[in-house]
């Protein structure tokens, strides 16, 4: 760990503006994986900028039915906020299903987002990473690759050649935040965006260094919620090699609307599999209209992974996945029981 | 004559840890937070390939940095001891130990290439990042499986007493294997694992001007589970005179085997403080715990034949493991079948691979639980080529007599396990058809295996003395590695005189204590506790005499035999009422203590003519997901025969411990290597799978009622390992149960049930 100057703000501006002052700053909220990679001499911040005293620590309503939860509020505040609980209860579930009480007490719904792969490689200085180090080669591909990518790992340049880095991320509440189209709000130096959570994470194409769409300087206030919360059929389903306190090697969220039998909207978003929480509309439409079953479940989980490349160690994670869509689905749809 | 207050005995009372406020409050301390001023930090940078010549090691930059004091490298080093022998430790394969910053050569991937020390610890670690290793690579290999062609017999040395090769072959075992009408064969892969206690190594060297050769007096917290053996290493290798040098570990934050060795950070801070005639601490980061000794990776093959009635004639059982290439780590895989089961016609074979790694070092039941997993998934595969059930195969082929050795066992209640953990687990109620019982989509199924390990006993000294005060201190250079030594040896202590516990004080991790071996094999209540009591009958002894000293003394011609210890007094077996007080005898010593020491040496006469083990029967519940492959250790019963339970509560914890790991080592457990870098990646415990609470279930321990006079004076055997060995064969039979699926590699991931 090098050494870091330290600085508190009070406000959204200044934060933003003592950030974009200085490139190599780094913004901290609850650290949980920064300083880890601050220690692994991975991150190298020169100036942490601490957030935690901004205004963003409240879940609220927005004006449009849906809730709007501030960028500081802990995992564990928002999965076990009522609002969220009753109206979101995708949400609550995926959040508890990550990391460790602990953790969860500590850990920043805006900086959820921006936890970093946990890819043995970008951790381990002494082998190359893409993502680490631009241009330095990617260890993972003919590496041990159980934990990694298994869609989007094309390189720009229309796919062709060797992907340039098969990091996936890591965590299980923005897999929940794709499947109910939640909005990012930000703030730069050019005032205030909204992303939806679709764009916000990013493919690693040939910039794998690249995690989102933020700008430099940017800040994340809040995490919109849209007022469809899918309360009635949901799961979550994450797959790992334990039962706690482990990333998703494969992870689905499953959010639905249905008419009797008849699945009317279905949003389905699988973790541990991509550089960011994997959706294909395709797959969601062909269950449009369907009886919730096991054959119309299995036909959009073969969509959903098509054109999945395995790397070795983590082939099976394509297999596993289609088998947890099906299951996820089936919970969702009520026809399976969740324990 | 007083009248004394009654006194019951606390062995075999499930008393708490004597230790356990202090280590609950953070009062405990250990190595890393023995604090004293002017203390510099030491922080190891490793190498990042495996093999290979550094060309050049840059340290300008960090020791232009503020605060550096010195970085030390194999170019600066001081002068230190040539010849192999001196880093040998108790625990020292044959071979040539690994030393640390000796020269340009890299051995493996983690090595330690550079001690940085700062004034303060955030500069070390920094500065730690700005030294540049330029390094000449050399093709490495790191893969058992593609090495195994280079597979040889292991090299002898002192460490072949205690873990003698594989006996010769008996019978014919190709022919008979041949004929048999029943016979299975598999082969069983594990991966390496690290021991990875909570507890970082850590070593604060304390330096005082002064000493012998002038050169500084050093007291040294080490990580170890053995103070004598750091303390032995660091005087040989640095040419110190012993009296120079103090070592002290009072608690440890978990062993395992891991503090067998005296690990590098013990040699870097002890040099550091000699250079620098200061204080030094370094600590390992948890990456850096995975850069020395693991539990091998291992290829077996089993092979068992049988009669149409079970009998079990034909058994094959042949293990490589991997070692390194400067020491042969060994481990007893193969021997066990021979002992536990009475086939005419065996042929073991243990061999050892060389690779670019660092040697391997014992774990909780190195070698038993490896080669018993493979020997009793075999035995279960077995069974169901028969059509009979895997215990009452169990049954048809036990024995009371070590074939291997051709002796009996000084005491083996496994019959009894199987007796009481079966109806515990209710397993006559199993049907035996796999996949026959469901619920959801998990499928269920039930397994069972058999656990053995030895039960040692080693020389070990010990002090009793009885103080002015009437309070007994009793002290021995032993270790706790968490296992409960503090309590247990207060226990004997105290009843051997028959005090209360809070009369005892038990002291150990201090090499001014009287001298112990390093405490693993499961012989440290074994061999401390033997030398605690005859210590302590040696105060009793004196006492007597001081007894018969007395004026009017009704005590006068008594012989030892004829009075005992109770109630804080000396009394007469034969009329209680005559009795004198602890206190009353100590105050007739002319002020002094009364004080003895005692060194505690095995029985051999009484023991060589037989086999002495734990042993212990294990059922397990598994449920598996039938689509997701993810497998759930629902229930276990484990029912362990391992002579006298001196404290049912700490020995509980134990066996539960051990079920814990078996559980993680059947399941989640492997220190992945990438063979492309000859290193291992997932070096940190996210990655790094252990046991949680979440993983963990119903777990029942039974202590099955064993008399053994012949294992040690005491009649107990050792309980750090048996917890574990019969695990993961009893899981990986289950799962068998549940699937029908027979996985022979650890650990079961979900994907090998896919």
């Amino acid at each position: 760990m090098n050494s870091f100057t330290y600085t508190r703000t009070e406000d959204v501006d200044t934060a933003v503006l003592e950030r974009s002052s200085e490139q190599t700053s780094k913004f901290i909220a609850g650290g949980t994986n920064l300083i880890d990679l601050m220690k692994e001499n991975v991150e190298r911040p020169t100036r942490l900028i601490d957030i935690t005293h901004l205004p963003l620590t409240s879940i609220t309503d927005t004006v449009n039915g849906g809730l709007r939860l501030g960028a500081l509020v802990t995992n564990a505040d928002t999965a076990y906020n009522e609002q969220v609980i009753q109206r979101y209860p995708l949400l609550s579930q995926t959040i508890l299903a990550g990391a460790s009480p602990q953790l969860r007490n500590m850990a920043t719904d805006g900086g959820n987002l921006l936890q970093r792969t946990r890819c043995y490689y970008f951790y381990d200085t002494a082998t190359p990473c893409n993502k680490r180090e631009p241009g330095s080669g990617c260890s993972a591909i003919n590496g041990f690759n159980r934990i990694h990518a298994i869609l989007g790992t094309a390189p720009d340049n229309s796919g062709l050649g060797q992907p340039q880095c098969i990091a996936t991320h890591p965590s299980d509440m923005c897999v929940a935040l794709a499947a109910l189209e939640a909005e990012v709000r930000v703030t730069g130096i050019n005032g205030e965006r909204t992303i939806p959570f679709a764009d916000f994470h990013r493919l690693p194409g040939n910039t794998p260094n690249i995690d989102n769409t933020l700008e430099p300087g940017e800040l994340i206030t809040s995490i919109d919620l849209p007022a469809k919360g899918f309360p009635k059929y949901y799961a979550y389903l994450k797959l790992r090699d334990r039962a706690s306190y482990a990333f998703a090697l494969v992870s689905v969220a499953v959010a639905l609307e249905m008419d009797g039998d008849t699945i009317t909207t279905a949003r389905i978003a699988l973790g541990g599999v991509a550089h960011k929480p994997w959706r294909k509309p395709e797959a969601e439409a062909k269950l449009i209209g369907k009886p919730a079953t096991k054959e119309n479940f299995q036909a959009a989980a073969e969509l959903l992974l098509a054109g999945a490349q395995g790397f070795g160690h983590n082939t099976f994670k394509i297999e596993l996945a289609k088998r947890a869509i099906v299951r996820a689905l089936g919970q969702a749809a009520k026809l399976e029981p969740t324990a | 004559m007083s009248t004394p207050q009654k006194i019951n005995k606390s062995v075999g009372k499930p008393i708490s840890r004597v230790d356990g406020v202090e280590k609950v409050t953070g009062k405990a301390k250990y190595a890393a937070e023995f604090n004293v001023p002017d203390l510099a930090y030491g922080v190891v940078v490793s190498s990042a390939i495996a093999k290979g010549k550094i060309k050049s090691l840059d340290t300008s930059d960090a020791l232009a940095l503020d605060g550096v004091l010195q970085v030390f490298t194999h170019e600066n080093r001081p002068k230190i001891a040539w010849f192999d022998i001196s880093y040998n430790d108790q625990d020292a394969p044959p071979g040539s130990p690994f030393r640390p910053l000796y020269d340009a050569t890299i051995k493996y991937s983690g090595q330690p290439i550079a001690l940085v020390v700062a004034e303060t610890f955030e500069v070390a670690r920094y500065a730690a990042t700005l030294i540049r290793a330029d390094y000449e690579e050399a093709t490495h290999e790191t893969d058992l499986e593609a090495n195994l062609h280079k597979a040889r017999k292991p090299k002898s040395g002192i460490a072949s007493l205690l873990k003698p090769p594989p006996p010769k072959p008996r019978g014919d075992f190709d022919k008979v294997y041949e004929e048999d009408p029943n016979k299975i064969t598999g082969r069983y892969v594990h991966a390496a694992e690290h021991h990875n206690p909570m507890e970082l190594f850590a070593t604060t060297v304390v330096f005082e001007k002064g000493g012998k050769d002038g050169k500084g007096k050093l007291t040294i917290y080490d990580k170890t589970q053995g103070v004598t053996n750091s303390s032995m290493y660091v005087s040989q290798v640095f040419n110190i005179p012993s009296d120079d040098i103090r070592v002290l570990s009072p608690y440890m934050g978990g062993g395992f085997g891991s503090g067998l060795r005296p690990q590098y950070q013990l040699f870097l801070s002890v040099l550091a403080a000699r250079e620098l005639k200061r204080s030094v601490r370094v600590s390992l980061t948890r990456q850096q715990m995975f850069t020395f000794g693991h539990r091998p990776a291992t290829v077996q093959n089993v092979a068992l034949g049988a009669l149409e009635d079970g009998t079990l004639n034909a058994l094959c059982h042949d293990a490589t493991g991997e070692t390194s290439q400067f020491e042969d780590y060994t481990e007893i895989v193969v021997s066990w079948g021979g002992m536990l089961y009475p086939p005419k016609n065996v042929t073991m074979e243990y061999k050892v691979v060389p690779l670019d790694v660092y040697s391997p070092l014992d774990m909780r039941a190195p070698g038993g639980v490896t080669g018993m997993h493979a020997l009793e998934v075999a035995m279960d595969e077995l069974a169901y080529n028969l059509g009979m059930d895997p215990l009452q195969l169990r049954l048809k082929n036990y024995t009371d007599i070590d074939h291997n050795e051709d002796r009996p066992f000084s005491s083996k209640e496994l019959r009894e396990c199987f007796r009481q953990g079966a109806e515990r687990f209710g397993w006559s109620s199993r049907n035996p058809e796999p996949r026959s019982m469901k619920k959801d989509h998990n499928l269920i199924g039930w397994g069972m295996a058999t656990g053995i390990w030895d039960a040692n006993q080693m020389p070990s000294r010990a002090e009793a003395v009885l103080m002015v005060n009437g309070k007994l201190r009793v002290s021995c250079a032993t270790a706790d590695i968490g296992t409960g030594t503090y309590t247990i040896m207060t226990q004997i202590a105290a009843d051997t005189l028959g005090m209360p516990m809070e009369d005892v004080l038990f002291k150990l991790g201090d090499t001014d204590l009287p001298f112990s071996l390093i405490s693993g094999g499961s012989w440290t209540a074994a061999s401390v506790g033997s030398a605690v009591q005859e210590a302590c009958q040696a105060v009793g002894k004196s006492l007597l005499k001081l007894a018969k000293k007395m004026p009017a003394s009704p005590f006068k011609g008594v012989k030892w035999e004829d009075i005992e210890f109770a109630d804080s007094h000396l009394r007469l077996k034969s009329d209680q009422s005559v009795a004198v007080s602890l206190q009353t005898l100590v105050d007739q010593n002319g002020g002094k203590a009364v004080r003895e020491s005692v060194t505690s040496l095995p029985n051999a006469f009484k023991q060589k003519d037989y086999t002495r083990s734990a042993h212990s029967a294990v059922f397990a519940e598994v449920m598996v997901d039938e689509d997701l492959g993810t497998v759930k250790v629902t229930r276990v019963v484990s029912a362990i025969a391992a002579g006298r339970i001196l404290n049912p509560k700490t020995s509980r914890s134990q066996i539960l411990g051990g079920m814990v790991w078996g559980i993680s080592k059947a399941l989640e457990e492997e220190s992945a290597m990438d063979h492309n870098f000859g290193r291992f990646m997932n070096h940190s415990l996210a990655e790094y799978h252990v046991a949680v609470n979440a993983d963990i279930h119903d777990l029942d321990v039974i202590f099955v009622e064993e008399h053994d006079d012949i294992v040690n004076p005491l009649g107990v055997k050792g309980l750090g390992e048996i917890g574990i060995v019969g695990m993961p064969a009893a899981i990986a039979n289950a799962v068998f149960h549940a699937t029908g699926r027979r996985v022979r590699d650890l650990p079961i991931t979900l994907d090998k049930l896919l």
